[in-house]
């Protein structure tokens, strides 16, 4: 399995902590919804940073008025047709304003990485090597977009506001 | 019609790029089958009995003629020289070999068309009536929403790995063309009482093992909420439609477990926090895309030239034509010309690459260069001038497209069948031909009025059988082809599903149960101008079952 | 769902292996080397459930070559495979209707 963050592939930062583990006092860890949820204040009492993988099949909104003491929130994909965590990413970005990171995890193929992004994953759990070494390629693999999300990549609508009014000659469709 | 942009063409450009090294990647054996079927059922690209199919979408059944003509070359460059005009106004080509995909799609993206999200658990075309713009009782042109809605839908980042499929409608006229209720998600627009458009909301329709007509959940949507909406009810169907069941997946299920209202509040929940965001839209976005609609600049023309009603009085075969097959337009002058793809014997649908170029010339002579697909499996040209009727008429007869059984009992709507897919249990394609040898007289299919027959070849329903005024599924017993045999559906404004009329029947008697049922209801109605469906209605099934079951 | 590579496979008369060619969808039939043939009369028969699985089995490990291998009944006529049901008669034959372009459509010509 490799990490990627910010376009590269890169070490973990947290550490998969198991259920039946204790608590260590130091370093970011990630850990089961339900096992945070148990003792929410056990995790904020640690100076280091948590994460809680979240199931696709829980609302967001049940997880909302923790997300301020999260550093990270693991969405599942458990396999790469179940696509709920799109979901629920577009909502924990841009209904509640998550700003730590957003990774995504389970069976994730290099096809749906830039619908990831522009859900709002910022990380990426990959099986595959092939798939890791081409995220850069696949990210770019389109440049025009018709519906806003929450990326800030522009729309083919605002795009082409904008050439309307930056070309000197008259744009207009192709026939 | 919609004309594209530099932005439009660019993004189907991309998508050919994505498919060819999806391609690479299947045929070095990185990506697996499973991996690989959902990213080609994402371009319409299936693996039937004999080959690969390719469906092509057709945005809210329109084609330009430069279209047409490229869907004819690929027909005769890749594939065996004909395609088949599908129930959802797309188009299939049933022979195509996987490592020419992405040059062929290649050629169709240079004029705009693709097969992109015509399958996969995706939303798929937007239809709407193939009337849209020209018919005379419709609001504004339904084209312009669904496009707005298909450019919204298109590789949406949220809704691209959906529970299962998912069909949105557009209409905006009186009578309903465009089968609204069989639709995941129908918006019928329409004025309240203080003369303002909106929508009517309806979900949950859908055909196949557990048929369902779609119920409003929002009786006035107004209209610069339209996207909210659809974005509203897709994110509360991605989210809690079923995932164990690929038979219980659509969001109509989740309608039936949930109930309409409490589904409805859902998606209003949903819709009050986005509403206002930037999914609202405003005139200027609006105007921006029916901007890109071109309409014919229409001349000033009476009705009923002089022309036309000599030819009609001296031409008893193109009066019997013209009064089948051609409808009022909204323009004086103009008419609605519709080509029958049901000529006696042929398969339903299909059309060769002769007769598609033949149809783009005559588009570009007759009707502005532009030709609409039918649900019905039939094309129609837009905007063709009364007067031109005659000379259009005499080469649709030649080119064997001016059959005049529109609407009529050998107007049957038949899904490719055992004989192309994989799903299938039984055979349609020569039961449709079948019946229209046996209902070959016009007089007497004239005579018999409208009504519509619908054929598919399994539970999937691709023929629209549950909402045929006759219905035939084909089912498998023992290892033959049976036939279930229903009466009473309709897909318009009163949709209804069709009821079993007895028994499943082997495939040498289906057409012997048509034939019965007519007899039965030729019978049965009161006056000679009385329509199959308004005679069931009046009578009941129960007389229509007693004559079936006495003859057999 | 049990894989199809542990389902039993009960074989009730002769039978073949048969898929779709990953290029072009063509059908196709295991035959008694590990290749595969367009032509049934080509094809390995086998009349046991367990030849039937290690048929079906080791045609599925060719990964590249083939999709959707399973296994398909046939009657024999002088020793050699025939399909022995329609959707087999339809895979082996093609459609039972003729093809529109085969039909005779004259030329069309639309005249200027």
């Amino acid at each position: 399995m490799q990490l990627i963050k910010g376009g590269r592939i890169v070490a973990d930062d947290f550490a998969r902590l198991a259920d039946d583990v204790p608590l260590p006092d130091s370093g970011p860890i990630i850990v089961s919804a339900a096992r945070f949820l148990t003792d929410v204040d056990a995790f904020a009492r640690r100076a280091a940073p948590t994460g809680v993988i979240w199931p696709n099949d829980r609302r967001i909104a049940e997880l909302a008025p923790h997300l301020e003491r999260l550093a990270a929130v693991a969405l599942v994909f458990p396999i790469f047709r179940d696509g709920r965590a799109f979901s629920q990413a577009r909502l924990i970005r841009e209904r509640y304003g998550f700003r730590g990171q957003l990774r995504a995890t389970g069976q994730v193929l290099r096809d749906q990485f830039l619908f990831m992004l522009r859900a709002g994953f910022d990380a990426f759990e990959v099986t595959k090597d092939a798939d890791a070494e081409a995220f850069a390629q696949a990210s770019r693999r389109y440049s025009v977009f018709y519906q806003p999300t929450g990326d800030g990549r522009a729309t083919a609508r605002a795009s082409r506001v904008a050439r309307a009014e930056s070309d000197s000659l008259p744009s207009g469709p192709l026939l | 019609m919609y004309v594209h942009d530099a932005f439009d063409r660019r993004l189907i450009t991309e998508r050919v790029e994505e498919f060819r090294d999806q391609v690479r990647r299947r045929l070095s054996g990185e990506l697996t089958e499973d991996e690989f079927k959902l990213l080609r059922l994402l371009n319409g690209v299936y693996l039937q009995l004999h080959a690969y199919m390719l469906r092509i979408g057709i945005p809210y059944g329109t084609l330009s003629s430069a279209q047409l003509r490229m869907l004819a070359h690929v027909a005769r460059r890749y594939d065996r020289g004909y395609g088949h005009f599908t129930t959802r106004q797309n188009i299939q080509f049933h022979w195509i070999k996987l490592e020419n995909l992405p040059d062929a799609m290649a050629e169709l993206a240079r004029v705009g068309l693709h097969g992109i999200q015509t399958s996969g658990n995706s939303v798929r075309n937007v239809t709407t009536d193939q009337w849209a713009g020209v018919a005379p009782d419709e609001i504004e042109d339904p084209r312009v929403w669904a496009e707005v809605v298909r450019q919204h839908v298109t590789l949406h980042p949220e809704f691209t790995f959906m529970p299962r499929k998912f069909k949105i409608a557009v209409g905006t006229a009186t009578h309903d063309r465009a089968a609204l209720r069989i639709h995941d998600l129908a918006l019928r627009l329409h004025r309240n009482e203080a003369g303002d458009a909106g929508f009517e909301v309806m979900v949950g329709g859908g055909l196949g093992r557990t048929p369902f007509l779609a119920k409003t959940i929002k009786k006035f949507l107004p209209k610069h909420d339209v996207l909210s909406y659809v974005e509203a009810v897709l994110r509360t169907y991605n989210q809690f439609g079923r995932r164990d069941n690929a038979w219980k997946a659509r969001i109509k299920i989740l309608v039936h477990e949930l109930g309409a209202e409490a589904f409805a509040r859902e998606v209003e929940q949903e819709w009050l926090s986005i509403k206002d965001g930037a999914l609202a839209l405003d005139d200027a976005a609006l105007a921006e895309i029916a901007a890109r609609f071109r309409y014919p600049a229409y001349e000033r023309l009476a009705d009923d030239p002089l022309e036309l009603k000599k030819a009609l009085a001296t031409d008893r075969r193109f009066d019997t034509w013209r009064r089948n097959a051609v409808a009022r337009h909204r323009m004086p002058g103009y008419a609605i010309v519709t080509l029958s793809l049901k000529a006696e014997g042929e398969t339903p649908g299909d059309a060769t690459a002769a007769q598609m170029d033949a149809i783009a010339d005559l588009a570009d002579r007759y009707s502005a260069g532009e030709i609409r697909v039918g649900h019905e499996q039939n094309l129609v040209l837009p905007h063709v001038r009364q007067q031109d009727l005659h000379a259009l008429w005499r080469a649709l007869d030649a080119a064997g497209l001016a059959t005049p059984n529109v609407g009529l009992v050998s107007d049957i709507i038949a899904c490719p069948g055992l004989d192309y897919c994989s799903l299938a249990n039984a055979r349609s394609i020569p039961i449709a031909q079948d019946l229209t040898r046996r209902f070959r007289d016009g007089d007497l299919a004239r005579g018999l009025n409208r009504l519509h027959i619908n054929i598919s070849g399994c539970i999937n329903a691709c023929g629209h059988h549950h909402v045929g005024h006759i219905g035939i599924l084909g089912v498998e017993k023992n290892g033959e082809e049976y036939y279930q045999v229903t009466i009473g559906g309709r897909a318009d404004e009163e949709a209804a599903l069709g009821k079993l009329i007895g028994p499943a029947v082997p495939y040498g008697e289906v057409a012997n149960v048509v034939e019965d049922i007519v007899a039965a209801y030729v019978e049965l109605r009161e006056r000679p101008g009385e329509i199959f469906i308004d005679t069931l209605k009046r009578v009941g099934i129960e007389p229509f079952k007693e004559r079936v079951h006495a003859a057999h | 769902m049990t894989s199809p590579l542990h389902q039993k496979i009960k074989v009730a008369g002769p039978v073949v292996v048969t898929a779709n060619r990953l290029t072009d969808g063509a059908v196709i039939y295991r035959t008694t080397n590990g290749q595969w043939t367009t032509e049934l009369p080509g094809a390995e028969v086998v009349t046991t459930s367990d030849a039937a699985m290690a048929l079906l089995t080791a045609a599925r490990a060719d990964l590249v070559r083939v999709v959707d291998a399973y296994v398909a009944p046939v009657v024999l006529a002088d020793g050699s495979p025939r399909p022995g049901n329609l959707r087999e008669r339809i895979r082996a034959a093609g459609p039972t209707i003729d093809l529109p372009a085969s039909a005779a459509t004259s030329d069309v010509h639309v005249c200027a």
